[in-house]
């Protein structure tokens, strides 16, 4: 009785450890405390979420998906420790962090390692410098900007533009490449105005938009920026349209600008908001789960999972090595696998083409206005 | 031309707040030598105290008297009692110093206990715009304005015309001859820091609305009064209150005509130029120190 009993828990053992060797293991770093917190913490949900789905169904290629989340503490530096002892591991994939500043700093780490990092970083930079290992979960900004200067241009008629942005590498970034494009199509950029992170007083700025007198006003700037400058255009009694991408939009910038924010335009490639049924059902499944609604974070670590998933399908194995190269280029239809939400491609650098949203602030709320199809 | 306009307005509504600033700067130094460059956070401070009423339910008009309240408590009696006097007898550097670290203090606290993120905070004029010689001005500025104005008039017609101030002046010009003629010195040092706790509060509630909520706020305004007050002449407040609208203009037309990058260092240069040419200050007393 007794060896029949050892000879048991031998085999439950042995069972236990063949599917533990089985399963494909993730390492996420992502900013779990620190600024970023609600960044991180909604990646990180995020991807739990769609583990749990999927390993309910059976797992990818019949084995279960594991992942270890480890906190950056929204600190370059220590997401680089972070990374390298994830690395150490030797995941299948890498996912995070969710600041550009810390993926800077990260991708090369990854890139030696040959593993794939799918991360949440927005600066155009990162996707430029020949990485072959880095995507994107959302757009870079050199797949936003475009479309922020077609709508400008086409949707709001503006023939003069002023241009607002925040003078560090994300706002440079998003000035270069919409300025160009403004351009390209015939509008033209009346006033370019360079302004400082943190800045507390707009009021010369806000006088040299009204000087200038344009059709519209691009708006390129951090949440609490965006919320003061919106304020003090309602207050010098600006009319003009304004135009922004992302921030201008967000929750936070309506929660801190109050009234001024009404009538705010912006392109958002993510939101929860948006008039999709896929996206309507994660909203609600993660939103049961957490109590509470998840912004595009939520959605971007929901979405690295599904890419592991529909990636290492389309391999027919769990390849490290060759992960990244079959990502290059892969077009992932909602049709096939619901859990990418809408149709994607990757290009060859890693980014993203997919449809995204116009919204308008109205009476305090993000309404989404308009559907802008994939580039290509 | 309408844009230069715009810019006055804006940049003396801005003025007028580091106006009030700056008057509690000289206060301070004329009364106490306290030089106190936590003065910035001490008009961060008071809108948390604010939000902090509003939070636990009291309308707005009840939470800015129990904010201007709390504040005159915190950072009038306790900011004499608990630093000032305990390092006063160390000499100016230690208290300039210790002022410091109050900062510090100040600010962390606020990260900590209140948040690290801006939050929006309620404007006591109401939004739009009124027309004044063809130009849109608005309300904001407009009420911003006033207010610092009134506060100021009522400050000089306390100092000058009122018996308190002038037991107040005689304490800040001879603190000796002042007790021997029987003013209360103690007593009116501590109406100052009182005052300049009211002023900073008031400074908080009117420039709040338009710069957010935020713990490191106070570190633009603290410099920026500052330098107003240097500029005007440390020891006058009519010196400081025309420094404050001279800096908060300056710093307008920097920001349009020069550039945004170099509208903090065109006061600075400002101030260079007045530490070199009239280091009294523009309204300023050249003052000898006696042994």
């Amino acid at each position: 009785m007794k060896s029949t009993l050892m000879v048991g828990a031998l085999l439950t053992a042995l069972t236990a450890t063949s599917a533990f060797a089985q399963a494909i293991k993730l390492a996420d770093v992502a900013e779990l405390s620190g600024g970023g917190a609600t960044v991180g913490t909604n990646w990180k949900n995020g991807i739990d979420l769609a583990i749990e789905e999927i390993n309910a169904k059976g797992g990818v290629l019949g084995r279960k998906l594991e992942v270890t989340h480890a906190d950056s503490q929204s600190n370059p530096g220590v997401a680089r420790a972070q990374v390298q002892k994830a690395l150490d591991a030797e995941p299948y994939v890498l996912l995070g962090p969710g600041y550009s500043g810390s993926v800077k700093v990260t991708a090369p780490l990854a890139a030696e390692a040959g593993i794939a990092q799918i991360m949440g970083g927005e600066a155009a930079e990162l996707t430029q410098a020949g990485n072959k290992f880095l995507f994107r979960t959302s757009f870079g900004q050199q797949s936003s900007m475009p479309k922020v200067a077609k709508y400008i241009h086409d949707d709001m008629k503006a023939k003069t533009v002023a241009v607002v942005w925040v003078n560090n590498d994300f706002g440079r970034g998003g000035r270069d490449m919409v300025t160009k494009e403004l351009e390209r199509l015939g509008s033209k950029v009346v006033a370019d105005l360079s302004t400082e992170a943190g800045q507390a007083d707009f009021a010369a700025d806000v006088g040299k938009i009204k000087a200038a007198n344009p059709d519209a006003v691009f708006v390129y700037l951090n949440e609490e920026e965006s919320a003061r400058i919106l304020k003090e255009l309602k207050r010098q009694g600006v009319t003009a349209p304004l135009m922004g991408e992302t921030t201008l939009i967000g929750q936070k910038v309506i929660e801190l600008a109050g009234d001024a924010a009404n009538g705010a335009r912006g392109h958002v490639g993510l939101t929860t908001d948006a008039p999709v049924d896929l996206i309507k059902a994660f909203r609600e499944k993660f939103s049961k789960k957490y109590n509470y609604v998840p912004d595009h974070n939520g959605l971007k670590g929901y979405l690295a999972v599904y890419m592991v998933k529909a990636t290492t399908e389309k391999m027919g194995k769990v390849d490290p090595k060759k992960f990244a190269e079959t990502l290059h280029g892969l077009t992932i239809k909602a049709a096939d696998e619901p859990g990418i939400l809408m149709d994607v491609t990757f290009s060859d650098t890693g980014d993203i083409d997919r449809q995204s949203f116009l919204v308008e602030v109205v009476e305090g709320k993000q309404v989404v206005k308009q559907v802008l199809p994939k580039v290509k | 031309m309408s844009n230069l306009f715009d810019l006055l307005v804006a940049g003396l509504a801005t003025g007028a707040i580091y106006a009030l600033v700056a008057v509690g700067f000289t206060l301070l130094w004329q009364t106490s030598q306290t030089i106190n460059f936590a003065q910035g956070e001490f008009v961060m401070l008071p809108a948390f105290l604010m939000l902090a009423a509003m939070h636990a339910g009291a309308p707005f008009w009840l939470a800015i008297i129990l904010g201007i309240l709390l504040s005159m408590i915190l950072l009038g009696l306790g900011f004499k009692m608990l630093l000032v006097d305990p390092m006063m007898r160390h000499g100016v550097l230690p208290l300039a110093i210790a002022t410091m670290a109050l900062a510090i203090g100040l600010k962390e606290a606020v990260k900590q206990f209140f948040s690290a993120e801006a939050s929006p905070f309620p404007s006591i004029v109401p939004t739009g715009d009124v027309s004044i010689f063809g130009h849109a001005v608005s309300l904001q500025s407009i009420g911003v304005l006033i207010v610092a104005i009134l506060a100021v008039v009522g400050l000089t017609t306390l100092l000058n015309r009122t018996s308190l101030g002038h037991q107040m002046q005689a304490a800040a010009q001879n603190p000796t001859v002042a007790r021997i003629i029987g003013v209360p010195v103690e007593r009116m040092i501590l109406l100052t820091f009182l005052i300049n706790a009211f002023l900073v509060a008031l400074a908080s509630l009117l420039i709040t609305p338009i710069y957010l909520a935020k713990f490191s706020s106070g570190e633009v305004l603290g410099q920026a009064a500052f330098i107003a007050a240097i500029v005007g002449g440390f020891n006058q407040v009519r010196g400081a209150i025309a420094g404050g609208l001279l800096i908060g203009v300056l710093d307008n037309l920097a920001a349009a005509y020069v550039s945004t990058q170099y509208r903090a260092a065109v006061p600075m240069i400002f101030l260079i130029a007045v530490i070199l040419f009239r280091p009294q200050g523009l309204l300023g007393r050249a003052e000898e120190r006696t042994v």
